[in-house]
């Protein structure tokens, strides 16, 4: 890998003092942005430095007949179609870059867009930008600290990640995880669900212009992330669901808090609607907008509510349900025009129903241990480690070495905010991970936004993108 | 390798293919494939088929038609030691029938070439960039196979067994090198 672009040539430092010889006169590429537009525009210079000159790099967008997003949409009718007059000729479009930074774009996300005029005409998403190779990290990383790695991929519903990842690594030990422990999932990944949704609204309102929106959405959210900071001491990225059970038992007093979370975020909840859902401004941008259909959410991998506001009635919490989420009541609800308005009204009650099996869990959190007792995956108290030398050496080397799974492969899902995230662990036996693949839902609704966007006005994009909502460090990993 | 007992699933009964007109058609396609079944805790069925590598591109069509519609997930392993070295997993759903499918095919180190799906499944245009991006498997017949996650100037394929952590130096600007 030594003669890879990214090392270092040479002397940095001796570079500075002795520059070298080309760098004295006026290099033929060190012509200003001004002088390539003036040679362009006055025709003089040669077409092929111009076309490098204004290149887009690397990634370019298909010929018109390979693209396999127009491939699919061809021959079904979209509704959000803009009749754009005939008479538009092929000169009038162009390239142009939306991000990587853009404020709308929720991370760092590239469009590629085709315009001709206001409509898109074709889109490509370029990712990669917060790429940091987790999934590699992984491979260096002990079950026991693993946690603490998925938890960081998408950061406003880190206890799926954590949950997914502990429910993998369970089942490969083969281990049964006590009802208390199991509940606790439930209370948290079910909080998680409605902080992210609260946030959604949230930004879905301020990129479509309603910026008190936003305010009010943080003002809830702000309330439930309170909670797990009580609970975990942590805002984000809490390391809290770990394989085998929870990092610790909800404190004292965490009924009174869950409480006042029922009370208060309804409530909320109550004003978003009366803000939102007849507000015409917002029916204009949502209504008919960004359009997918339900045969292009199976092959694009969509799921979630993008899947269910189209009509999918997917939900893995019924139909492979994890973690106890089984004996819970909860509604899974279905919208069947698939465009921007029905993804928030399944979004705010997907919100109610989280809070609904919350209400549940408070009710009947079963008694008992909040991690298992298998003394191979599970330190022991801190009492023992003073009274026993076996407890003492049991403690040092699972923080050490780490504890070994039996060799093995599994694919998990659960039901994040955002859909189907999976995690596809192999074990050669060892204390680490031989792999582990994260399948996240951001990554497939990403990739499905040509379909979504495609023949769709310009001001559409952020509506769209903002209701796909992508957390782009779940994307790229 | 073998499956370890699993807490969520419950003894399946011994398979055979003839019950299953899903899973008949996929041995139909891929003769070749070793077809299993077990039962999710709540009633759901998952299925698992690994597959000769000439037999994959009829396999995952054979499923599509069979009513596995819905792409999930496609990714590479390396067992590097293991022949065939690469392995590519595909999970997909048929959720009328509340089933999901995981499609396995070995892919050998020396000659990392399999079929693309992204004629059966568009939605694995991303996911196949990712595993060429990643670990150098070649998807033949697939649109666009350029990185995806890596720069494009990348040399290498990162998380193959033998790309090792800390194998490319971090340029840390205007740091001096130890003499």
């Amino acid at each position: 890998m030594s003669d890879t672009p990214h090392n270092v040539e040479g002397d940095l430092h001796a570079l500075a003092v002795d520059p070298p010889e080309e760098s004295a006169g006026p290099a033929p590429d060190a012509q200003s942005r001004r002088q390539v537009h003036d040679m362009w525009v006055a025709g003089t210079e040669e077409q092929a430095w111009i076309a490098e000159a204004t290149d887009e790099g690397a990634q370019e967008l298909l010929p018109r007949d390979i693209d396999p997003a127009l491939a699919v949409q061809r021959g079904v009718v979209v509704s959000d179609d803009y009749e754009v007059a005939e008479q538009v000729v092929e000169d009038e479009r162009q390239i142009i870059n939306m991000g990587p930074q853009h404020p709308s774009t929720h991370g760092v996300l590239r469009l590629q867009l085709e315009i001709e005029s206001e409509t898109i005409r074709r889109v490509k998403p370029i990712i990669g930008y917060l790429h940091t190779g987790m999934e590699k990290t992984a491979e260096t990383l002990t079950y026991t600290q693993g946690a603490t790695n998925v938890t960081r991929m998408d950061y406003l519903s880190p206890f799926h990640n954590e949950l997914c990842f502990s429910l993998a690594v369970e089942q490969l030990l083969g281990i049964e995880i006590p009802p208390r422990a199991q509940a606790i999932r439930v209370l948290m990944t079910e909080l998680n669900r409605v902080s992210s949704h609260l946030l959604w609204v949230a930004t879905q309102g301020m990129d479509m212009g309603a910026v008190s929106m936003m305010l009010y959405g943080w003002r809830e959210r702000e309330l439930v992330l309170q909670f797990f900071e009580a609970v975990t001491g942590l805002r984000m990225n809490h390391n809290y669901v770990r394989p085998g059970g929870v990092a610790a038992d909800l404190p004292d007093g965490w009924e009174d808090q869950v409480e006042s979370l029922l009370d208060v975020v309804p409530k909320g909840l109550g004003e978003y609607e009366e803000l939102l859902s007849e507000n015409p401004i917002f029916l204009d941008r949502a209504v008919g907008v960004g359009v997918i259909l339900p045969e292009e959410c199976r092959a694009y991998g969509v799921t979630g509510p993008i899947a269910r506001a189209s009509g999918i009635d997917w939900d893995l919490r019924k139909a492979f349900p994890y973690s106890g989420i089984d004996q819970y009541d909860f509604d899974v609800p279905v919208e069947q025009n698939g465009d921007v308005y029905d993804r928030y009204l399944v979004r705010m009650e997907e919100t109610k129903q989280s809070l609904r099996i919350v209400r549940q869990v408070l009710e009947t959190m079963p008694a008992g241990d909040y991690r298992t007792v298998d003394r191979k995956v599970t330190p022991p108290p801190r009492k023992r480690i003073d009274e026993s030398m076996e407890a003492l050496i049991h403690h040092f080397k699972l923080f050490t070495e780490g504890f070994k799974v039996p060799e093995g492969r599994v694919y998990q899902a659960v039901e994040s905010p955002r859909g189907e995230l999976g995690m596809y662990l192999v074990s050669s036996g060892g204390p680490r991970p031989w792999r582990l693949h994260a399948r996240t839902p951001s990554f497939a609704a990403v990739q499905a936004l040509p379909v979504m966007m495609t023949d769709s006005l310009v001001a559409d994009i952020v509506a769209t993108l903002a209701s796909t909502d992508p957390v782009l460090g779940d994307v790229d990993r | 390798m073998e499956h370890a007992p699993d807490a969520d699933e419950e003894a399946a009964a011994p398979y055979s293919p003839m019950d299953e007109p899903m899973l008949e058609a996929l041995a139909a396609a891929a003769p070749g494939a070793e077809i299993s079944t077990r039962r999710h805790v709540a009633g759901g069925r998952l299925d698992e088929a690994t597959v000769p590598r000439d037999e994959y591109g009829a396999c995952v069509a054979a499923a599509y038609d069979a009513g596995y519609t819905t792409f999930a997930d496609l990714c590479a392993v390396d067992y590097y030691s293991r022949d065939p070295r690469f392995e590519i997993v595909i999970q997909l759903i048929a959720m009328d029938q509340r089933r999901r499918l995981e499609i396995r095919v070995g892919v050998p180190g020396q000659d990392p070439v399999a079929a693309s799906i992204t004629g059966v499944f568009a939605g694995a245009n991303f996911y196949e960039r990712e595993a060429w991006d990643l670990f150098g498997i070649d998807f033949t017949g697939h649109p666009d196979l350029t990185r995806i996650l890596m720069p494009d100037e990348w040399d290498g394929h990162p998380l193959r067994k033998d790309a090792s952590v800390g194998s490319v130096p971090v340029q840390f600007k205007g740091a001096h090198k130890p003499a």
